[in-house]
């Protein structure tokens, strides 16, 4: 017997000879990321054709102003270089509060998460507060985080971490307890500590889940980076703040760009923590792409 | 009793490394496993069979420690135990290599150490070429091997199987016996192998005790005398149909 190629995306069964040519790869996946793009493709167009229908057929002139046509998105905002500027200040600011958010929500949640999955009087004791967490109107306490705590960065990340930590304690701690208990039983015949079995078993088990929740938590902690801006007003500008300012100016064109823009940001980062998840542990986790 | 003295693979007087005195376990109101006598030496395999909650398993906890009497004791003549279960438990973010490694690495043992004993633990269950797979990748016969070779490494004195091959095909099944024998002939260890299968207990075993449940007890001890190494042919011989069909009966009678 010939040893098979150890190629991890080739989900090969043991039986030599069943292995497809290479060649035969290139045009399956053309075809398959044609299936994966086509699709969307296609919902867009139709919502862009609907779009210039409502602004240039169904709105009379005098109400034009509350639904610009799309190319106006971009020769009033993204073309003008003092708008484009603006936007893209503001994008720096909000993806600043919202990865120091989010890195921040990662910390706390894993170590909530591991002191949970060690200690069931830890779980029983903090588990209601990260349910209740999760249920906090964010828009109720915005005014009472920048009454307290200011209208800066350290506020805004507050708001972040809150709307963002639920998924991270969540996701791992299941993780965490979903390891297979055979595999318990075999650290325990070997009198190995806790640290070895979070280390060895645990956390790796915990992998596909805790990325499932870093996807979650990412795009969250972009809508509460917005949110936290557009109510604190005060501070340095980002995309929730120029949101706020262009919509009082009824600069629809600019204002629906710096909405565009902040829809990509949350995009961006759930796609990036989707690839991470797939690089990391695609290979093996059968939630994540293995089959 | 019937003269089955010389027929075992080791002598019958070889020191023993388990033994049961009075063992009972109940948890809460409920007797699982009523107190039993029960002795296990070197170079003895032992089948467990019986109805679905006569206590094998939790029989073959107390043997590893696992779990803890609630009256009687156990004699432990040694602390090496190796332990396979119905499902494989592979890491399924690790090689087979790594997994097999697994337990090597738990117990501190040497880098250069390990890997010759993960090599020949392959090289015995067959798996030499699929070292570098995932366990996705394999089959469930092929998973089960690299579970047995995981075990092998540390070349355990008891052995303990909790119906290992219960989940798979009647092929694949018997070829793994033939596995488990060859390890049983070379390393001379004690098994205790819970199955449901009646042939499968006879043919693996020198010895099989028949419980029943509720309380889980051993009704039944019978000694199985083919002499070692065993064929799959001894199966469809008048001998081993007659003893199985005694096993059978005592099992039906338990149930």
């Amino acid at each position: 017997m010939t040893a098979l190629e150890p190629t991890p995306a080739a989900p090969v069964l043991p039986d030599p000879g069943a292995d497809a040519p290479p060649s035969a790869a290139r045009p399956s996946r053309l075809r398959h990321l044609a299936a994966v793009l086509v699709p969307p493709l296609l919902v867009l167009a139709v919502v862009v054709v609907a779009w210039y229908v409502v602004s240039l057929v169904v709105l009379d002139e005098r109400e034009a102003f509350l639904l610009p046509p799309p190319h106006e998105l971009w020769t009033d905002a993204f073309a003008d270089p003092e708008i484009r500027a603006d936007i893209l200040d503001a994008l720096w600011v909000t993806t600043q509060t919202a990865l120091i958010g989010l890195a921040i929500s990662v910390a706390i949640g894993l170590v909530l998460a591991v002191a949970m999955a060690r200690a069931k009087w830890v779980e029983r004791s903090l588990y209601p507060y990260a349910v209740f967490l999760q249920c906090v109107p964010i828009l109720a306490i915005v005014p009472l985080i920048g009454f307290w705590f200011g209208y800066e960065m350290f506020a805004r990340v507050l708001v972040c971490v809150i709307i963002s930590l639920f998924p991270l304690i969540i996701n791992p701690l299941q993780g965490l307890l979903g390891a297979d208990r055979g595999l318990h039983d075999l650290f325990t015949l070997s009198h190995a500590s806790t640290w070895t079995r979070l280390v060895k078993l645990q956390l790796p088990a915990a992998l596909p889940d805790i990325f499932v929740g870093l996807q979650i938590a990412a795009g969250l902690s972009v809508v509460g980076a917005t949110v936290g801006d557009l109510f604190f007003g005060r501070g340095a500008i980002g995309l929730g703040l120029l949101i706020q300012r262009y919509s009082s100016r009824l600069q629809s064109a600019e204002l629906l760009a710096t909405v565009l823009v902040a829809c990509l940001l949350g995009l961006v980062v759930f796609w990036f923590f989707g690839a991470l998840g797939r690089q990391v542990v695609g290979r093996w986790s059968t939630a994540w792409g293995a089959s | 009793m019937p003269a089955t003295t010389a027929t075992t693979v080791d002598e019958t007087k070889a020191p023993y490394l388990l033994d049961f005195r009075g063992v009972g376990r109940r948890f809460g109101g409920t007797e699982a496993l009523a107190p039993c006598d029960l002795t296990v030496r070197r170079g003895e395999m032992v089948s467990l069979i019986g109805p679905s909650g006569c206590g094998k398993s939790t029989l073959l906890r107390l043997s590893s420690r696992l779990d803890q009497p609630s009256s009687g004791e156990i004699d432990f003549r040694t602390d090496s135990v190796g332990y396979v279960f119905q499902d494989a438990t592979l890491m399924p973010w690790r090689s087979v290599r790594r997994n097999v490694a697994l337990l090597a690495e738990l117990a501190g043992t040497s880098r250069a150490a390990t890997t010759e004993a993960v090599d020949a633990a392959l090289a015995t269950v067959g798996l030499t070429d699929f070292a570098d797979h995932l366990p996705r990748q394999l089959s469930g016969g092929m998973k089960m091997r690299a579970s047995l070779a995981r075990s092998l490494v540390l070349r355990p004195e008891v052995f303990l199987f909790d119906e290992p091959f219960g989940a798979l095909d009647e092929i694949t099944r018997g070829r793994l016996n033939l596995v488990l024998m060859d390890l049983f002939l070379e390393h001379r260890f004690a098994g205790l192998f819970v199955t449901h299968s009646v042939e499968e207990a006879v043919f693996l075993s020198t010895r099989v005790l028949v419980m029943s449940a509720r309380p889980g007890r051993i009704v039944e001890e019978i000694e199985v005398p083919f002499a070692f190494p065993r064929s799959l042919d001894l199966r469809y011989t008048p001998a081993f149909a007659e003893l199985a069909g005694r096993v059978a009966k005592a099992l039906e009678a338990a149930s």
